[in-house]
């Protein structure tokens, strides 16, 4: 599934900067009815984790509210180059990765 | 605003909850319905819940209530001392009071994330900071989701 | 339903003695400029954009070979940033061989058909929306200029009669809305004039991309008419009519809307 991942390529030492992360999700409530009556059952992201070199830096617990084909901005510390790395994992054994990096001078 | 009866109770709670430190506490919020207040219970415990710190950004008239844009800014310094462990959002009317968890920390920089979210109708949203010395702090705002005409039938 | 009342609300209006009046074209307005803000901010972001997703879709499956004939997209079309800019904006376009115009949901299935030898893809299903998205947004920025073939002519005078047409329990013809009212409100959301400058586009509402045959779709059950079926000829004649109307207009694929 496709995602779309903006982070700066390039930041000073000790710049806050912006990550946005969008993801294809369809984020099903499990509460909606299908025209004959039937549940459709649910299924979402539950949980959204961003590592920066390998160090959990952002999670969030994701619940049937958020809108479908998630999107997250939250900020990070330009510590040192090297790489962003975005883990979606929801119902059903939904699981998808995505990466950038980043050049800290 | 005057006093009501159910906001001296609960401020007379609060200061009874927090013992001899003279802080305004407030329970959640009035008229909040038992759902939303398990929820936040869920993630405080026990703990008292002050108001400020936290600011909810929602377009004034929401033009669709399935993609509500929606940015939550706790006021800290982010340091290694004094920084927001987490920010917990709630909602009043739709089927489950829980919106999301975010986790943050000292590398974050800035006590800001921002999402889209699904709001059934017109509603209070809550949201909660916990600070790194294990207070909360919370903001609840009204959020107007107009009803658009010509949608599709419901599915 | 508060919904039903508005738009019978705005039937009486509508039945108030008015001159159907076509847009002029200096007048002519994207549905982009009766957004608020925060919606406009979300299409003008491509990293925020929700539609930009099957963009993403579309030019993998455009390079993607498919079908018994094992050619992709690519195989014929090249890159498609050159051989498909602006085709959109001409789109639904007279095919000779049919005598009759294809939008371009129909083009891509044409082309699967009758060169990849592929199985159609059905309306509204992902990997079509996602290539009529990617091909679509090829033309961003494109003036329209759908309707200017001489022998679409007929096709879109038949959808222009379609617009003017009431329909439905409610009486309403396209026109008494889009035409007649734009500006103003109903059910708390402005009336916008109806052009289709986006498709395929992300609807907040739906929370998904979609075609303008869908959306033609729920305005006619919105005024409580039958719906034309998808590909019907009757819909491509008004996707025609519209994109006729808003000549000029530049395309926003993948546009978004509340």
């Amino acid at each position: 599934m496709a995602a779309l991942i903006n982070v700066p390529a390039k930041a000073r030492r000790g710049d806050v900067i912006e990550i946005r992360t969008l993801t294809s999700h369809i984020m099903e409530t499990g509460f909606r009815h299908t025209a004959d009556g039937k549940l459709v059952p649910r299924d979402i992201i539950t949980s959204f984790t961003c590592r920066y070199n390998g160090t959990e830096i952002f999670r969030a617990d994701l619940f049937p509210a958020i809108a479908a084909n998630p999107y997250l901005s939250f900020f990070a510390v330009a510590k040192e180059s090297g790489r962003f790395e975005f883990e979606w994992i929801g119902d059903n054994g939904y699981s998808s990765t995505a990466s950038a990096s980043i050049t800290v001078e | 605003m005057p006093t009501t009866r159910r906001q001296f109770l609960s401020l007379a709670g609060g200061v009874t909850a927090a013992g001899t430190i003279p802080i305004v506490t407030l329970r959640p919020l009035r008229a909040t319905p038992a759902m939303l207040n398990t929820a936040i219970r869920n993630v405080v415990g026990e703990a008292p819940i002050r108001t400020g710190k936290v600011k909810v950004d929602i377009p004034p008239l929401v033009e669709n209530g399935n993609t509500v844009p929606m940015t939550v800014t706790v006021a800290s310094p982010m340091t290694a001392d004094d920084h927001v462990k987490s920010i917990h959002v709630f909602n009043e009317k739709n089927p489950q009071p829980n919106i999301a968890n975010f986790y943050l920390g000292p590398s974050s920089g800035r006590a800001q994330v921002a999402t889209r979210i699904r709001l059934a109708d017109t509603q209070k949203v809550v949201a909660i900071a916990r600070l790194s010395d294990d207070t909360f702090w919370q903001v609840a705002v009204d959020v107007v989701v107009t009803l658009a005409a010509c949608t599709e039938e419901m599915n | 339903m508060s919904v039903w009342r508005a738009i019978a609300a705005a039937a009486l209006v509508a039945a108030a003695p008015a001159l159907a009046g076509e847009i002029p074209p200096d007048a002519r307005r994207s549905g982009y400029s009766f957004m608020g803000p925060d919606t406009r901010a979300m299409q003008d972001d491509d990293t925020s954009n929700p539609g930009m997703l099957f963009v993403l879709d579309g030019e993998q499956l455009w390079g993607k070979k498919t079908g018994s004939a094992e050619k992709a997209c690519a195989d014929c079309h090249g890159d498609a940033r050159s051989s498909m800019k602006g085709v959109a904006a001409r789109y639904p376009a007279f095919d000779k061989t049919l005598g009759r115009p294809v939008t371009l949901d129909q083009r891509i299935n044409l082309c699967r058909a009758n060169h990849q030898k592929a199985a159609p893809l059905p309306y509204e299903s992902r990997d079509l929306l996602a290539l009529s998205a990617f091909v679509a947004h090829q033309s961003r920025g494109a003036a329209i200029t759908a309707g200017d073939d001489p022998q679409a002519k007929p096709f879109v005078e038949q959808g222009r009669d379609l617009f003017m047409q009431r329909e439905g329990q409610l009486n309403l013809a396209c026109t008494n809305c889009h035409d007649d009212n734009f500006d103003k409100r109903l059910a708390g959301a402005p009336i916008t004039q109806g052009q289709p400058t986006g498709y395929p586009l992300y609807r907040l509402e739906w929370q998904t991309l979609g075609s303008l045959e869908r959306r033609l779709r729920s305005c006619m059950s919105g005024v409580r008419a039958q719906a034309y079926d998808y590909g019907s000829p009757e819909l491509v004649a008004l996707e025609l009519y519209l994109m006729s109307r808003a000549r000029g207009l530049p395309m926003e694929t993948p546009a978004v809307r509340p």
